[in-house]
């Protein structure tokens, strides 16, 4: 059975000195595709939607459930369910050293150290950072600590993998680099993004305006929406 | 600063590498307590010798040794000038010898211990500590954030004073203060949504 996210009449507020601020309005959806974009504006909703998904943010009504599970009653189960990527990867890497970082992820599933360290090596070796793994994180490009993140993410071997703008801190090369390794993944992707060609290459594509889901459907059609919006 | 703590650990292969961390830390320990214990110059200076010579043999890069000394210079001159007037010369050496000693020993320690073995290290000492409801595995990760915590609060301290100077603001200590403070909480709390986005410490 494919993975499914459901979000249903899910809605997040605040409440700020000057009243409540909507962050999504009631919205329903179903999420199966195997890729699927997230678009829309700076400030429009899309993070939010993006954390409701691990419950990272929890709805203020309504429920979102992943693989019959619920964000808010089931957190820690959904959390080892989908992966998270941050926008700015010094967020998300929180150990001194390369190899401590992935070694963090694995804790949980291989409680023996030197298996730890063979496997977070492997890990490293994969995205071609096995000479880095003794160095501190800060020594790295802005390109590898995203491939970093993204690693340490992996490692905990999620069924599903959400991405909040994973490439806009980067360069084009670095871009690609990202975005290659998101799209061979055989995990379901959720991926914000402002790269268009990025939300070209999705199966299905949702564009989010003033907290809503203004556009739900083939990615193609949701540019051109996108556009519309921008332009209007 | 952020050198001194982050890219403290060194790997190798010497024996002290190599040492469990646990009886290491125990070693440590002891070392200090015999550098206050053991009464004389005479020993003082041994101690401080094989302080020296402990950080020669993991080969302790000197220049990034003499910047992590660099802090303790104060202390060293104020403790010297008081135990001079208090004691006398000799009593002055044996504190300040001890004492440079032993921060030369920990110093090794941390040289040659990588975070995740000191983690695991906390995790197994604080095993028994489970009985009473201590969870050993999320005070070690505190621990960890810790170190990795202080490097980063100072990058937003040098960050925010940049930003002040290139407004003309450097002489503003609320221009300083304020956007720290703010930034160091932002930073805890996206941390913190990092942390449980990885499903750590959520068991």
């Amino acid at each position: 059975m494919p993975p499914s996210i459901r979000l249903d009449e899910v809605a997040v507020s605040v409440s700020t000195p000057s009243g409540d601020l909507v962050l999504l309005h009631p919205t329903s959806a179903q999420l199966t595709e195997h890729r699927i974009a997230l678009i829309g504006s700076n400030g429009s909703g899309k993070s939010t939607f993006a954390r409701l998904l691990n419950g990272l943010v929890e709805p203020t009504s309504g429920a979102v459930t992943v693989n019959g599970l619920d964000t808010v009653d089931d957190g820690p189960a959904v959390r080892r369910t989908v992966g998270f990527v941050f926008t700015n990867p010094d967020a998300q890497l929180v150990m001194p050293t390369c190899i401590e970082d992935v070694a963090l992820s694995l804790r949980r599933t291989i409680k023996d150290k030197k298996e730890r360290l063979r496997r977070a090596r492997s890990i490293l070796e994969g995205i071609g950072l096995e000479d880095k793994a003794d160095t501190t994180v800060h020594a790295l490009s802005g390109g590898q600590k995203q491939m970093l993140a993204l690693a340490g993410v992996l490692a905990t071997e999620p069924a599903i993998l959400v991405a909040d703008e994973p490439t806009t801190l980067l360069d084009l090369r670095n871009t690609r680099a990202v975005a290659d390794r998101l799209f061979a993944l055989s995990q379901q992707l959720v991926l914000v993004t402002h790269d268009l060609e990025l939300a070209a290459r999705c199966d299905r594509a949702l564009v989010i305006d003033e907290a809503r889901v203004v556009f739900d459907g083939a990615p193609a059609d949701a540019i051109e929406h996108y556009r519309c919006v921008v332009d209007a | 600063m952020s050198q001194l703590l982050v890219g403290a650990y060194r790997p190798g292969t010497t024996f002290v590498h190599r040492l469990p961390t646990g009886p290491k830390l125990g070693l440590l320990a002891l070392f200090g307590v015999a550098t206050v214990a053991i009464p004389g110059l005479w020993p003082a200076l041994a101690l401080l010798a094989v302080a020296v010579a402990l950080a020669a043999w993991v080969r302790m890069p000197l220049r990034h040794t003499l910047r992590a000394l660099r802090p303790l210079l104060l202390v060293v001159v104020v403790v010297t000038a008081f135990q001079v007037w208090q004691q006398g010369w000799p009593t002055a050496i044996h504190v300040v010898a001890g004492l440079l000693a032993s921060f030369i020993a920990a110093l090794v320690f941390t040289t040659t211990t990588s975070i995740d073995s000191m983690l695991d290290a906390i995790t197994r000492g604080l095993g028994p500590f489970r009985r009473i409801g201590v969870n050993p595995e999320r005070f070690a990760l505190s621990f960890s954030l810790v170190l990795r915590a202080i490097p980063g609060i100072v990058e937003i301290a040098q960050e925010t004073r940049s930003a002040a100077k290139a407004r003309g603001l450097e002489r503003s200590p609320r221009a300083l203060l304020v956007p720290m403070a703010i930034r160091t909480v932002a930073q805890a709390y996206e941390t913190g949504a990092a942390l449980h986005a990885r499903g750590i410490g959520d068991e």
